[in-house]
């Protein structure tokens, strides 16, 4: 029998994100699987009522909050306080939490705060015979192990795309509200805001239903000898206008691109995928001028359809990996594909 | 770590599971940590009076394989630990010893500490090191995914962290101390220079010699079968189909709900 702790911080309108809402399925599913283990939520923020009051009929037998302006902010001193707070109180022996920035940030320092153990990107949770067993991978998405602790508490922070998100009607829910002292060593630390890319320049979208992956092979010579960089930005961001896909990279193109190379300006290290770079979840893929083997092609180990362009019939990157590979020129098909959309969605505004 | 550009296959180990020659797979710095290392160097070039320290877990051939690559790439002085650098190892083992090690540096003041690392690594990618070495350090300042550090001239600094959909985070820390969890950081990986390498070396081999074997596994943690992914697509190959019909092809494979 476990104590179960869903935990989360609440987003700046006091709702929660889907990812959150993901990992409260799976510690829905977990507590049911588990008779006699009591499911508690714990939130954080500035206003946490109307996310308890969104999630009211998750089968929680308590709900517990910590409020206030300084949990605004993302800030490992204030969310540490307030996530060990939330798992002291609840007496959980199985926290689950959303492996977002935020509380990444911070559980496992609290693991250590809590005498507790950490496991992170966990994949899925399963039990038999009270028994909790999780599952995640090894050595960036090369291999993966089912594996147990003895030790509790044991904090868990699941992958987004794992788990459907829990849904169910909202209702006024008591909550319990921890109260908290804050002294001036937690707010060294001050949030100015965010940086991010102009709207038209966003490339990375972690709820597109497409990912479309560029490789090195966009910068390379062209049939007529000669690179085109330009038209290949031109292409590539046509493409994501028109498709609202998000953008990965290959890191031999990324590192390109940050070494100030006259090629994609928009590429960063944050569109990398692969070994050293995200293996983001998407249910489609298109990859186009990708090369590579083993270590890259994790970058789409979590893309369910995928598909590539390339001129080589046994491109690694795409044989066995890929549903369907076209051996043809990406900058020929791409050009057709928004030329197509362009004219679609025109039809449609008209 | 084991050069994650090598095939890497999981077999049992004694206790804990292993990757198949592990002893004889090439050793690399952990990409992250190496990005850590360079905006350290970086950052220290540019305040007086920092000296940058690597403190490396692993076992020491292994170590000293790797610091025949990176010796040359910036100034540092050496702390090894001799023990496992295994993904299959608990991070609230390594931290203590990562500990133990930055404590016993002489004259170390810990107010004055920046504390550089990768956020998670390429072995297991857990994200979790930093963060406990820092509660063991008593650091309650913590920036994970770090892509950029500017220190001010009153000793503050402002990070941008990586958040989610492609964002930085910006935050304003009031001073040191302070950990950081590097991404990937702006600068390009340092070229070789003989010299640095010369004088790192003087202190790499003495380091090696010192280095204090750490007993560092899972305790508590019980593996099932570590597996590769066996899925293998019957991948379609489509040749000689005009670039307009693959276009169609693919939107309304794109529209497909």
């Amino acid at each position: 029998m476990e104590t179960i702790l869903f935990v989360t911080s609440t987003e700046a309108d006091g709702t929660l994100n889907r990812h959150a809402l993901e990992a409260l399925g799976t510690a829905v599913d977990t507590a049911v699987s588990l008779p006699g283990s009591p499911l508690v939520v714990g939130l954080f923020g500035e206003k946490i009522e109307a996310a308890a009051n969104s999630i009211a009929n998750c089968g929680a037998v308590r709900f517990l909050g910590v409020e206030g302006a300084e949990f605004t902010q993302a800030r490992y001193a204030t969310d540490a306080a307030a996530l060990e707070m939330l798992c002291r109180a609840s007496k959980a022996t199985l926290v689950i939490a959303p492996a977002t920035s935020r509380m990444a940030r911070v559980i496992a320092g609290v693991s250590h705060r809590l005498n507790g153990r950490i496991d992170t990107h966990v994949n899925a949770i399963a039990t038999s015979n009270d028994q909790v067993a999780i599952t995640r991978w090894f050595y960036r998405q090369r291999m993966f192990s089912e594996l147990t602790r003895t030790q509790r508490p044991w904090l868990l922070s699941v992958d987004s795309g794992c788990h459907t998100a829990y849904q169910g009607e909202s209702q006024n829910v008591d909550i319990e509200l921890l109260p908290i002292v804050l002294g001036s060593d937690h707010l060294r630390t001050k949030v100015a805001g965010f940086k991010a890319p102009s709207a038209d320049q966003q490339t990375i979208r972690p709820d597109a239903d497409l990912l479309f992956v560029t490789g090195a092979g966009w910068t390379k010579k062209q049939k007529d000898g000669q690179t085109h960089p330009k038209e290949a930005e031109q292409l590539i961001l046509g493409f994501l206008r028109e498709t609202k896909a998000s953008l990965g990279g290959s890191k031999s193109l990324v590192d390109m691109s940050g070494e100030g190379e006259q090629v994609l300006q928009f590429m960063s290290h944050l569109n990398q995928v692969g070994q050293t770079g995200a293996t983001p979840r998407h249910p489609k893929g298109l990859s186009t001028c990708c090369h590579g083997e083993e270590p890259h092609v994790v970058g789409w180990r979590f893309i369910r359809e995928r598909r590539a362009v390339n001129l080589d019939p046994n491109c690694g990157w795409a044989r066995g990996k890929a549903d369907v590979l076209y051996v043809a020129d990406a900058f020929e098909v791409v050009a057709k594909v928004n030329a197509l959309l362009a004219e679609k969605h025109s039809t449609v505004n008209a | 770590m084991p050069d994650p550009l090598q095939t890497l296959e999981p077999v049992t180990g004694v206790g804990l599971p292993a990757l198949k020659n592990e002893m004889m797979l090439p050793a690399v710095l952990d990409p992250w940590a190496g990005h850590a290392l360079y905006e350290a160097a970086n950052l220290a070039k540019k305040v007086p009076g920092s000296k940058v320290y690597l403190v490396s877990l692993g076992q020491k051939a292994k170590l000293q394989q790797v610091m025949m690559t990176i010796a040359q790439k910036v100034s540092f002085e050496l702390v090894a630990i001799d023990g496992p650098a295994s993904g299959f190892t608990d991070a609230h083992e390594v931290a203590p010893a990562l500990a133990a090690a930055i404590m016993a540096i002489p004259g170390i003041d810990k107010s004055r500490l920046l504390l550089f690392g990768g956020w998670e690594s390429a072995s297991r990618g857990a994200g979790a090191t930093m963060q406990i070495l820092g509660e063991i350090l008593g650091i309650t300042d913590q920036f994970e995914g770090v892509d950029e550090i500017t220190v001010q001239d009153d000793g503050s600094f402002q990070v941008l962290e990586r958040v989610e959909g492609g964002k930085h985070q910006v935050s304003t820390c009031a001073g040191t101390p302070a950990v950081l969890g590097w991404a990937t950081g702006n600068l390009g990986e340092p070229r070789n220079d003989p010299q640095v390498g010369m004088a790192n070396m003087r202190t790499v081999m003495p380091a090696l010699q010192r280095a204090k074997p750490a007993k560092v596994a899972a305790e508590g943690v019980l593996y099932g079968r570590v597996e590769l992914p066996k899925q293998q697509r019957n991948t379609r190959i489509v040749k000689d189909m005009p670039a307009d019909q693959i276009a169609r092809e693919i939107i309304e494979w794109i529209s497909q709900k």
